[in-house]
């Protein structure tokens, strides 16, 4: 396994192999193709892909949320503390979810209860976890409330989600998923839904509430930029496989794999001036359904040579710390 | 052709959706969705209009379509004022002024092809043959940089990043001199992203079109536009050069909104968040400059008046009583010399570069 040499010596999560496939009418997705990553006590790592790189089926996979019909993680195991998650069973797996690891999900509208306060609602998931009295639980509702630096939370904690602004569900959001002190927090697209100064202050929130509790993150996002004000170390995804990770100091000062580089590449930069044309990534994404043959960024990858369209590059150290799945990453760093 | 004068020019737009109105009942409230809000688009120019949600910025699209009718003010193009046109005389300014639509998804007809969709729009206006309608398709597909055999295609067998061109395809069809792009990238994902944001600096350049560019999304606002206009609650609080803009905001909202867009630079560590608060509510705005209650430079006019939008020395126009006030032209010296130094945390000094990674 790559990436031991990380910051904190614990490992929380180790992700080996995780398979995940969808089942469609006459065809299976190929939607992670057996990714393997750890995440330390207390840090906070970034996803980062594009649509249908596989970065949300990681989390769902990891919690056991995918549809049941649907979907299936055939292989892999996902050891949190050591204990593989996939072998529990259903009321023990109850137990972690919201418990020692909490998600927040994209849109803080769809993803709480219309008909229910906020206060009820976080109330609710410490009851279920820590089994104290209603009214202990609505106190430290409350006080979740004010953690999350909602003003007037006396107040607050008798509302319904549609008296609150995007920003606030969101904040409520965090409250309910911190409530039972998770080690692990599992961040899918918290901000995107979010105006550009209330992302400023949910991202902000975010990583005081994480220094303060120690709570692992794992962030899961499109957008570098918030990768960057984040993260300490980041997972780039492409078609369902890990294509690099780095700390992120590393990452964004030698990305060592092409479609990291070209990622990077194609978001406006002021540094690179107004008008300018915007390099592209030529082609498509790869159609997960169909078996891929060598480096599923091949097809439009600017560096790729014959072996890259034979045989499938596995995730190696290139430095010390700094991981890469391509045949060329060393020609390509240089260059 | 054209003699002179801008391609389109907005003046005192203005529009209130009325709540609560009802048969024979009078409204007791409305939305204040746009207020005064005045700008001109010069022939093959990008103006930008930012801002975030709630700001108005898609109701100024709707009303310069006139898919909404304005409650007051002006929407001049060419000289003739649109907002008084009855819808038969709209027909022939339709066609100077088409839309690109954010949902590349929802804003093409399932059950179209391609091709019909993008010459649906001149179908609405002369009458094609077969072989006319195929040429002008794959001529539409050619400038989007589609191959023509894509027009047998329907929407649900395309790539999010080729429905977004069928969309310009569409807007490109009636050979209009403005389009107005609503978020029209905000759905695709970056590296897509890009090449739309190529296709419309291209078809710019070889056909001098002029766009209209309403986004959120600050890095490319700077990349493709000339001038942007950043609206707060209904009203242009700064309009300016993108240069300009960028290189020093004047108004404070401006400045907090520029600050808070997240950098991908790690050296760069963000110790709070630019601006506290939330977007107050259309429906009752507060009063003075609407930006008061999170300005951190908001003195005791600000609650009372709004602030006019002030011309300074660099042709930007500002609405704020403390970096811009309204003494004309002077007003750039004015806010200089009045606060030199003060910036708004976000800007400089919740942000410093740091040697080491930030790892705890």
């Amino acid at each position: 396994m790559q990436m031991h040499n990380t910051i904190r010596d614990e490992v929380l999560l180790d992700v080996r192999s995780l398979e995940t496939h969808f089942y469609g009418e006459e065809s299976v997705t190929h939607a992670l193709g057996g990714i393997s990553f750890q995440i330390m006590k207390g840090e906070t790592v970034g996803v980062v892909g594009e649509s249908g790189c596989g970065k949300s089926v990681t989390a769902l996979s990891i919690l056991r949320l995918l549809p049941k019909l649907t979907a299936r993680t055939v292989g892999g195991e996902v050891r949190f503390h050591g204990q593989d998650l996939l072998k529990l069973s259903e009321q023990e797996m109850r137990k972690i979810r919201g418990g020692k690891i909490a998600m927040i999900f994209q849109d803080p509208m769809t993803s709480l209860n219309p008909v229910y306060t906020v206060g009820h609602q976080i109330a609710e998931a410490i009851q279920i976890h820590t089994g104290v009295s209603r009214s202990s639980a609505l106190t430290e509702a409350e006080e979740m409330l004010r953690f999350v630096r909602i003003a007037d939370p006396e107040r607050r904690v008798s509302n319904y989600p549609y008296e609150m602004s995007g920003g606030m569900r969101q904040r409520v959001m965090i409250a309910m998923a911190l409530a039972c002190s998770p080690e692990l927090l599992i961040a899918d697209e918290p901000t995107t839904a979010l105006d550009v100064t209330i992302q400023a202050q949910i991202l902000r929130l975010i990583v005081d509430l994480k220094e303060r509790t120690g709570t692992a993150v794992m962030f899961i996002t499109h957008d570098l930029g918030v990768v960057a004000e984040t993260c300490q170390r980041v997972i780039v995804m492409y078609a369902g496989r890990i294509v690099e990770q780095a700390s992120v100091m590393d990452l964004f000062a030698r990305p060592m794999h092409p479609y990291t580089q070209a990622l990077m590449h194609s978001v406006p930069d002021r540094r690179r001036g107004r008008q300018s044309r915007l390099p592209e990534i030529p082609g498509i994404v790869p159609n997960l359904r169909d078996p891929i043959i060598g480096c599923s960024f091949a097809p439009r990858c600017p560096f790729a040579i014959d072996i890259c369209r034979e045989k499938t590059p596995v995730l190696r150290d290139i430095e010390s710390g700094h991981a890469a799945a391509c045949w060329r990453s060393e020609e390509i760093v240089c260059a | 052709m054209r003699m002179s004068g801008p391609l389109l020019k907005v003046e005192d737009l203005t529009k209130h959706y009325p709540i609560g109105a009802g048969f024979l009942r009078k409204p007791f409230s409305a939305v204040r969705a746009v207020e005064d809000v005045s700008f001109s688009v010069e022939a093959g120019e990008t103006l930008c209009i930012v801002g975030e949600s709630g700001c108005g910025k898609s109701t100024v699209a709707r009303l310069l379509m006139r898919l909404v009718d304005p409650t007051g003010g002006r929407v001049l193009i060419d000289g003739t004022d649109i907002a008084g046109l009855k819808k038969h005389e709209l027909r022939a300014y339709r066609r100077r002024m088409q839309m690109v639509f954010q949902d590349p998804y929802s804003s093409l007809n399932p059950r179209l092809t391609a091709g019909q969709i993008i010459t649906e729009p001149v179908e609405n206006y002369e009458r094609l043959s077969r072989k006319q309608r195929e040429a002008l398709a794959a001529d539409l597909l050619h400038k989007v940089g589609m191959s023509p055999e894509m027009m047998h295609r329907l929407p649900s067998e395309l790539s999010g990043g080729q429905r977004q061109r069928l969309g310009i395809a569409r807007a490109l069809a009636l050979k209009p001199s403005i389009i107005i792009a609503d978020e029209a990238v905000s759905a695709l994902d970056v590296s897509v992203q890009a090449q739309i944001l190529n296709l419309l600096m291209d078809l710019q350049q070889q056909l001098g079109i002029a766009f209209v560019f309403i986004s959120h999304d600050l890095g490319v606002v700077e990349h493709l536009g000339h001038r942007v206009a950043v609206m707060y609650l209904g009203r242009i609080v700064e309009l300016a050069t993108c240069e300009a803009l960028f290189a020093q905001p004047v108004h404070p909202y401006t400045e907090a909104l520029i600050a808070s867009a997240p950098v991908p630079d790690p050296t760069r560590v963000r110790l709070e968040a630019p601006v506290a608060g939330e977007v107050p509510s259309p429906i009752n705005p507060p009063d003075g400059c609407a930006f008061h209650p999170r300005c951190p430079l908001a003195v005791e006019r600000c609650r009372i008046e709004v602030p006019p939008l002030v011309p300074m020395t660099d042709g930007r126009v500002v609405a704020c009583h403390v970096r811009a006030p309204a003494s004309g032209l002077q007003a750039q010296s004015a806010a200089e010399r009045d606060c030199p130094t003060v910036r708004l945390a976000g800007a400089n000094e919740s942000i410093r570069k740091s040697e080491k990674p930030n790892i705890t």
